[in-house]
């Protein structure tokens, strides 16, 4: 908007309904105590919203894109090599950006002291990285495919094969946590965590596809998973004459 | 230009904890600094119980009001300030913040905004954050626009009390004094 103190903001766009899941979800019982029950009261993008931490280098270490060389020994389980570019809703790469993930190890356990599945914790397994998006929004990890897990959200429940994900993007507007998910997984059509997310399309994009060119040869399979933020409003290149009328 | 979905949000499950805090999360500015303030409180469910697997970001200008970002468009603000706290809840559900107060902003309506801080809270049982603002009892906030479209039976919700070393901020995400969060 152009305005008397001549400041003109980035806007970014509203997701369609349906992208993103509800507060509250029957389905995941830990919804039930933690979703507002008054209504959202909207935010104008103001300043504070249109900026958002720029968090550079300074926060990597030297094996954080490499969660198999993070110890002596190597780590069990099938190693994967997670590629991909985090992308805005106009398809321009998000430079710079710090992308963070954690996850299972191949057993399906979380090297947290509140994760009770007993499958073995691994001595070579964190299951935390980070990495920097590239001039052309690209990130890569290597890792390790994490396994199932039950919880006990209902009868039987199983958790997909996932890796979270965090990304800042270059807005407080364009903050993101999300899972990745593997092709194919029979364990979705159970997941009520999967299966918030109302649009179907949507949903989708939460799984990574085979990546058969990336995959190395005797190493290790590897997974594209592209991440995309909200666009920017077109208005905010239009000419000053376009607005205020 | 193509237009892309969005990736959809998903919950950060019971175990941010191995991910996501950093050891200097909390400290938007370094222990000792001149005039840092704590910020504290509660993040608290809706039968008041603390939610201790709960992670609570920070986004705020500087003192002087300015952000260390090119989509500033005063001009980027060179002060290094990273403006950016992170803390994960602790067992009583408790997080705290050490930062500087941030300065007066400019509405874009000639205008001000009070000093404020935008704030994420992600925890296990959300599917998405929810954002909420802190405002100061001890600022002056009359003029803001932000603030007044809030209801005003509800407004308190978004104001840090006088607190020791700081203030106190708490977060009860449903039922009785449910904070305000917004659709951003």
């Amino acid at each position: 908007m152009a305005t008397p103190t001549g400041l003109r903001l980035p806007s970014y766009r509203q997701d369609p309904e349906g992208t993103h899941p509800p507060m509250d979800f029957a389905g995941y019982r830990s919804t039930k105590l933690r979703h507002p029950t008054q209504p959202l009261v909207l935010l104008p993008q103001m300043l504070t919203e249109v900026t958002g931490p720029l968090l550079g280098p300074g926060r990597l270490g030297e094996h954080d894109n490499d969660l198999t060389r993070q110890h002596s020994g190597e780590p069990q389980g099938q190693r994967i090599i997670v590629t991909g570019r985090l992308l805005d809703g106009d398809g321009r790469p998000i430079r710079d950006s710090l992308v963070e993930i954690w996850q299972a190890n191949a057993g399906g356990r979380y090297r947290h002291t509140g994760d009770r599945w007993p499958s073995p914790l691994d001595p070579n397994f964190d299951g935390l990285g980070r990495a920097l998006t590239d001039a052309d929004g690209r990130y890569e990890f290597t890792t390790i495919k994490p396994g199932a897990y039950p919880w006990k959200n209902h009868d039987n429940a199983w958790r997909p094969a996932h890796i979270h994900f965090s990304v800042f993007g270059a807005a407080f507007t364009q903050r993101l946590v999300t899972q990745m998910y593997f092709p194919d997984d029979p364990l979705f059509g159970q997941d009520p965590i999967f299966n918030s997310i109302p649009d179907e399309k949507a949903r989708q994009r939460m799984i990574s596809r085979f990546d058969l060119e990336r995959t190395e040869e005797q190493w290790a399979l590897a997974f594209q998973f592209d991440i995309v933020v909200r666009g920017r409003e077109q208005s905010v290149f239009e000419d000053e004459e376009d607005e205020d009328q | 230009m193509s237009s892309l979905g969005s990736t959809p949000s998903q919950t950060v499950g019971p175990y941010l904890s191995i991910g996501l805090p950093w050891e200097d999360g909390p400290f938007v500015v370094p222990d000792g600094t001149q005039g840092a303030v704590w910020i504290r409180g509660m993040v608290s469910d809706g039968e008041g119980a603390p939610v201790p697997d709960a992670l609570v970001e920070t986004w705020q200008a500087d003192p002087s009001g300015r952000f260390d970002h090119p989509d500033d468009p005063r001009g980027r603000g060179e002060s290094g300030f990273r403006g950016f706290g992170r803390c994960p809840t602790d067992e009583r559900g408790e997080y705290g913040i050490l930062t500087l107060l941030p300065g007066i902003l400019p509405s874009g309506d000639g205008g001000d905004q009070a000093p404020h801080i935008d704030v994420s809270v992600f925890a296990r049982g959300m599917l998405s954050r929810v954002v909420t603002r802190i405002y100061f009892e001890d600022q002056d906030n009359s003029g803001d626009a932000v603030l007044a479209s809030v209801p005003e039976e509800r407004r308190a919700t978004l104001v840090a009390a006088k607190a020791g070393d700081g203030y106190r901020f708490d977060v009860r995400l449903q039922g009785e004094g449910e904070t305000v969060f917004f659709a951003v």
